[in-house]
């Protein structure tokens, strides 16, 4: 459908049905290349089930759509291959060190051990982690780990990263660092799409939708979406736009 | 390959760093063996007896000596019929035994405590044994030959039972609990959005339980041959080669209550209940399967420990070759076949 090189995601009446409940509703979006793409919407609007039929982790009941170039409904194993990852806890085993954390991702990913080391000793240098190469992820700070969870999620350097609440549970000035992150990701060309509880962070991103009772309501870029709905803060913009909501909290 | 590799790298860093699992786990059948082998045992020592004698003859004379000098027995003396169930009743004796001649013949009724069930069997067992040694050569006497454990003793025999609940114990409950663990902490969803294949995940949970099994298994037969004394043969080249279906067998089941369940706390119950408490019950590894109403035989039928145990039997006890256990093997190998089909097709589409 669409395939031209500044296009990462493309969606198109995508729907996701659980017997006869419609968790996703004929919703279509694109994402470009390089953008922080946004994704809101309250506990239950369908996000998660969204984002998991982008991963490749399930298939959409219908729609089309195309993920760094390959067709969700037929090529999830190439999905797999092109993105990154990083779910809600910013989940590492604990018990593994933050070296043993990081080889594991990237052999899973098809790194030769070569190239391990050699990426590693660069990103431990960025992410000035390299005293704690060898401590247990169990025992690093939250904000650090939060940090390497990203960082191995992007190893392999990935088309796109998908970023499910990155930032629940941590202190605003760890969470304005990640952002700091996720900034320097985007401007290396890597598209972002993320989820969030905070309206806030809403601000940051490049484009931001939002999703009510499995459609998405609205989508824009913040300043428009302000501008359109008379509000100063994006959680003005979300509770008009959520206020009709009849599923979730 | 390498994928597979360092997932199995992983989960046994997992395994060997926690610590304590690890102690339980290899002490866990260290333990049970030498508990079942020597503390708990069915035989019965020092039962106390009295007797009841309303005519003293030669015979009863004789008999009550052979009481007072069985090492078995502790003669607490003669009493009157009237306080025989008070002395019972109040625990001061396990057994009486009353010796009538008065109206002709002489008759023996033994009247036991059995609130113990196993014990006042064992008692009267051994009671009867001691009037037939004296009535060998007068009357015909029953003479038992116990085969295959010609001591009764019961210390190699609980080692079938044993190793059947404790495969099921490590390979369901650690398995699904760790597959469980990583879907509650999130870790799931990174393994399955990479581009590693299910299948590769599940063997990378297989192998290195498998391989704990194995050294479990090899630690628990070096105890039954060496400290419990079980006879040695060729044959345990059958035992291992069954119990590692076995162990496959219970790495399926874990697997399959993963794909069930969503908490560690419930993988743990439902493989707690629903597995382990068959197994002790129903395998036949405490109680004999023949005495169960009908419908428990037939639900243990589809318990993989009963045949699992059946043919450790046949093949550490009785010393059979391994063509008297085919019909178990054969059960085992569809139960596992069917088991492991279903746990890996539900495990990939459950995602």
């Amino acid at each position: 459908m669409n395939e031209s090189n500044d296009i990462a995601i493309s969606v198109r009446n995508l729907t996701k049905m659980f017997g006869a409940f419609i968790a996703v509703d004929h919703i279509s979006f694109d994402v470009k290349r390089g953008e922080i793409f946004g994704f809101l919407g309250a506990n239950g609007a369908g996000k998660t089930t969204a984002m998991r039929m982008l991963c490749g982790l399930s298939y959409p009941t219908s729609g089309d759509g195309f993920v760094a170039g390959c067709d969700i409904n037929t090529q999830a194993e190439g999905i797999k291959r092109r993105i990154g990852y990083m779910s809600q806890k910013f989940s590492l085993y604990g018990d593994l060190t933050v070296m043993e954390n990081l080889r594991l991702f990237a052999t899973v990913y098809g790194m030769s051990d070569k190239k391990i080391s050699e990426v590693s000793t660069d990103l431990f240098k960025n992410l000035e982690m390299e005293n704690m190469r060898d401590t247990l992820v169990k025992d690093i700070p939250v904000g650090w780990r939060q940090k390497l969870a990203f960082a191995t999620a992007t190893i392999h350097s990935p088309e796109i990263v998908f970023l499910d609440e990155p930032t629940g549970g941590v202190d605003p000035i760890t969470r304005r660092r990640f952002w700091e992150l996720i900034y320097k990701a985007s401007s290396d060309g890597m598209t972002v799409f993320v989820t969030t509880h905070y309206l806030d962070e809403a601000e940051y991103c490049n484009r931001v939708s939002i999703m009510v009772d499995g459609r998405i309501s609205a989508l824009d870029t913040p300043q428009t979406l302000k501008k359109k709905y008379n509000a100063t803060t994006m959680d003005e913009v979300f509770r008009i736009v959520a206020k009709d909501a009849k599923r979730g909290d | 390959m390498p994928t597979l590799i360092s997932l199995i790298k992983k989960e046994s860093l997992h395994i060997v760093r926690d610590k304590r699992t690890m102690l339980i786990t290899l002490l866990m059948p260290l333990v049970l063996l030498l508990l079942f082998g020597f503390a708990i045992s069915t035989e019965v020592n020092d039962v106390r007896i009295v007797a009841v004698v309303d005519r003293h003859t030669d015979t009863t004379r004789e008999i009550l000596e052979k009481f007072s000098a069985n090492d078995y027995f502790t003669f607490q003396g003669l009493v009157s019929a009237d306080d025989v169930e008070t002395l019972l009743r109040t625990g001061k004796t396990d057994v009486a035994l009353l010796l009538r001649n008065q109206n002709g013949p002489l008759e023996y009724q033994i009247v036991v405590d059995a609130s113990n069930t196993t014990s006042a069997k064992a008692m009267t067992g051994y009671i009867e044994a001691v009037l037939n040694s004296g009535r060998a050569a007068a009357a015909p006497a029953v003479l038992t030959h116990t085969l295959y454990n010609p001591q009764m003793k019961s210390a190699y025999n609980f080692v079938p039972g044993i190793m059947g609940m404790i495969f099921i114990l490590i390979c369901a409950i650690m398995t699904s609990v760790s597959i469980v663990r990583e879907k509650e902490t999130g870790t799931m969803d990174l393994l399955l959005v990479s581009p590693i294949k299910p299948r590769t995940i599940i063997l990378g949970k297989l192998v290195p339980y498998f391989l704990l099994s194995c050294i479990i298994l090899a630690v628990m037969l070096l105890i039954a041959y060496t400290v419990l004394g079980l006879p040695f043969s060729t044959g345990v080249v059958n035992v291992v080669f069954i119990s590692l279906l076995y162990i496959v067998l219970s790495l399926s089941i874990g697997l399959l209550v993963s794909t069930i369940v969503n908490t560690q706390l419930t993988a743990l119950i439902v493989s707690a209940v629903a597995f382990m408490l068959p197994v002790i019950m129903l395998s036949g590894m405490i109680f004999p399967i023949d005495n169960m109403p009908v419908v428990l035989q037939w639900v243990s039928c589809i318990i993989p420990a009963r045949w699992y145990i059946e043919a450790m039997r046949k093949l550490m006890i009785q010393q059979l070759d391994i063509e008297f256990v085919f019909q178990e093997i054969a059960i085992l190998l569809s139960m596992t076949t069917v088991l492991l089909t279903l746990s890996v097709k539900k495990f990939s589409s459950a995602q």
